[in-house]
């Protein structure tokens, strides 16, 4: 659907260059939800908007349904931004026009016969539940209704491909989730094949199925968000689970916690449905271990069980040996001896 | 001296309608030319959708040499050009072809200054909705820019009829005209009263229009 090929995009003068996106090649299928994670700065907004030749690259090829971007004459390209909506972090509506006006500005563009206009209008105001405010103007409206005003503009052309760019930074986040949830229906009822950029990792955990790490201009892991997730490799990717995951304790914490505590504290990492059985349970049962849950959490994580818990384990130190070696086989399992482990 | 009313109303009349006809005649012209330099200056401005350099440098140095000149030395200045294209320097006519001159400069600039600080995104959004410069100048541009656009003509209105009087000083009519001939020549301070009143009384009606006009395209 979407796929970079050593894309590189440079600023600047040429002796004095600012890389945004260095030797970035992904791909994008059809019909999921991609999500590029990244801090500030770390070129995804670039990335993004080299899809829709908003920026042109400067290294490497694009390629969107199979057509290189860079090669199309400027009025096919103009034809192929029909085909992808875009979605923007501080709204971008024109603020002169109704909230009816701006749906139907992508459609007068396009052409759209006169007499359906209306119609289909009403149809995506409907499906982004603005039906009442076509005639206000976007002054007029909260943050999370100017979004849903944006999507049903983006949506306007029918488009194969949404682009999103930071779309939920500036909603608090109970908006945030009505719009995450509303991008989630835009890709199971139409089929669309989003492609999102953000630096907040509740965005990915919640709607995504594949996600790329940027910093500085390249993408330093990709893949599956569950595996992501469950096995981060570089340290950005942990800081952004961290973020969300709530899974380490601050040092006072944990100083607190070994006080209190004379058990020996454990962290068991729970993946891939294994929470779903009682293991923790029949393996402290089996050796007589007792174990206190102190901290973590389990969440869903696209339809799968995924967490994290700091256990006390108090018993001796064969016991407790025995329970390790037997969970060692369906978790991960380590013991907790600083705040960073 | 004191002046003969019955005759010199009439005058009153006619001189306040040749300054309205020079201020709005001058106002559509140069909304016209000051429209299309101003979009000409701010779409070939550096990083916008038809960069061009030269364009932009030379539109900004006409700007930049044509505004600072005093109204009353341009207009003595150009008036050889004026004989030249209106066939006289005298009257009505001959006032409002160096005034339509400045107030179109003016206006670019007016135009230039509104168009800059449209928010960037609102042109990127449209630009992504695979619309062309054409389509982004006039269907988005002109629109989000009109309410203050408006608020900028009215300003400009005002300085026209000040503009007006002036150019009533060197032989255009006006109420400047009459002012001058039979208020300051001939001593008589009832003249230039009345005279004062009625510009002021103009200008509160433009800025009261302008206020109302803007209004209903101001949106943010």
């Amino acid at each position: 659907m979407i796929k970079f090929e050593s894309v590189g995009k440079t600023f600047g003068p040429k002796n004095k260059p600012i890389r945004a996106v260095e030797d970035v090649s992904l791909a994008v299928e059809k019909g999921e939800i991609y999500g590029v994670i990244g801090y500030s700065g770390a070129g995804k907004s670039t990335l993004l908007r080299l899809v829709n030749l908003l920026e042109r690259p400067t290294e490497g090829r694009i390629l969107v349904n199979d057509r290189d971007v860079t090669e199309i004459s400027s009025k096919e390209l103009r034809h192929l931004r029909r085909r992808i909506g875009m979605i923007f972090q501080t709204f971008n509506l024109f603020n002169s026009r109704t909230v009816f006006g701006n749906v139907a500005y992508p459609l007068k563009l396009g052409g759209y016969p006169k007499h359906q206009l209306k119609q289909r209008v009403e149809e995506l105001l409907r499906f982004v539940g603005l039906e009442d405010k076509a005639d206000q103007y976007p002054e007029q409206l909260s943050g999370g209704q100017k979004q849903r005003v944006g999507i049903a503009r983006a949506l306007a052309t029918s488009p194969d491909i949404l682009i999103c760019d930071e779309a939920t930074s500036a909603l608090d986040p109970e908006t945030t989730n009505e719009i995450l949830k509303l991008l989630k229906k835009v890709n199971e009822e139409y089929n669309i094949t989003i492609l999102l950029i953000t630096h907040e990792m509740h965005v990915i955990r919640s709607i995504c199925d594949r996600v790329a790490v940027m910093e500085q201009g390249r993408v330093i892991e990709e893949g599956n968000v569950f595996d992501l997730f469950a096995n981060p490799q570089k340290q950005t990717t942990q800081n952004f689970i961290g973020s969300v995951q709530n899974d380490k304790l601050s040092p006072k914490l944990l100083e607190k916690l070994k006080r209190d505590h004379k058990g020996r504290l454990f962290r068991i990492i729970y993946k891939d449905g294994i929470a779903s059985e009682p293991i923790l349970s029949r393996a402290t049962k089996k050796y007589d271990v007792d174990f206190n849950i102190i901290y973590g959490s389990i969440n869903e994580l696209q339809g799968k069980l995924f967490g994290s818990l700091i256990v006390e384990f108090t018993a001796e130190n064969g016991k407790i040996n025995e329970v390790i070696n037997e969970l060692g086989e369906s978790v991960e399992f380590r013991e907790v001896i600083d705040h960073e482990s | 001296m004191k002046v003969d009313w019955s005759t010199f109303g009439p005058r009153l009349l006619e001189s306040t309608g040749q300054t309205l006809t020079m201020v709005l005649v001058t106002l559509v012209v140069s909304s016209l030319f000051g429209l299309i330099l101003g979009l000409l200056l701010f779409v070939t401005r550096k990083g916008n959708i038809l960069e061009n350099r030269i364009i932009f440098m030379i539109l900004n140095l006409f700007i930049n040499i044509i505004r600072p000149i005093p109204f009353i030395i341009f207009l003595v200045t150009i008036s050889p050009v004026t004989r030249f294209v209106i066939g006289t320097t005298i009257g009505t006519w001959a006032a409002v072809f160096p005034m339509a001159i400045v107030a179109s400069f003016v206006i670019a600039r007016v135009v230039e200054n509104n168009l800059v600080s449209i928010d960037p995104g609102i042109i990127e959004a449209a630009k992504a909705m695979g619309a062309n410069w054409f389509q982004i100048v006039f269907g988005v541009l002109v629109l989000e820019a009109l309410g203050p656009l408006i608020l900028g003509l009215t300003f400009i209105t005002v300085a026209l009829i000040d503009f007006s009087a002036m150019a009533g000083t060197v032989g255009g009519g006006g109420l400047g005209h009459l002012a001058m001939t039979y208020g300051y020549q001939r001593f008589d301070s009832s003249v230039m009263l009345v005279t004062i009143v009625i510009l002021i009384i103009l200008v509160q009606i433009a800025q009261f229009l302008g206020n109302r006009i803007s209004r209903k395209f101001l949106r943010r």
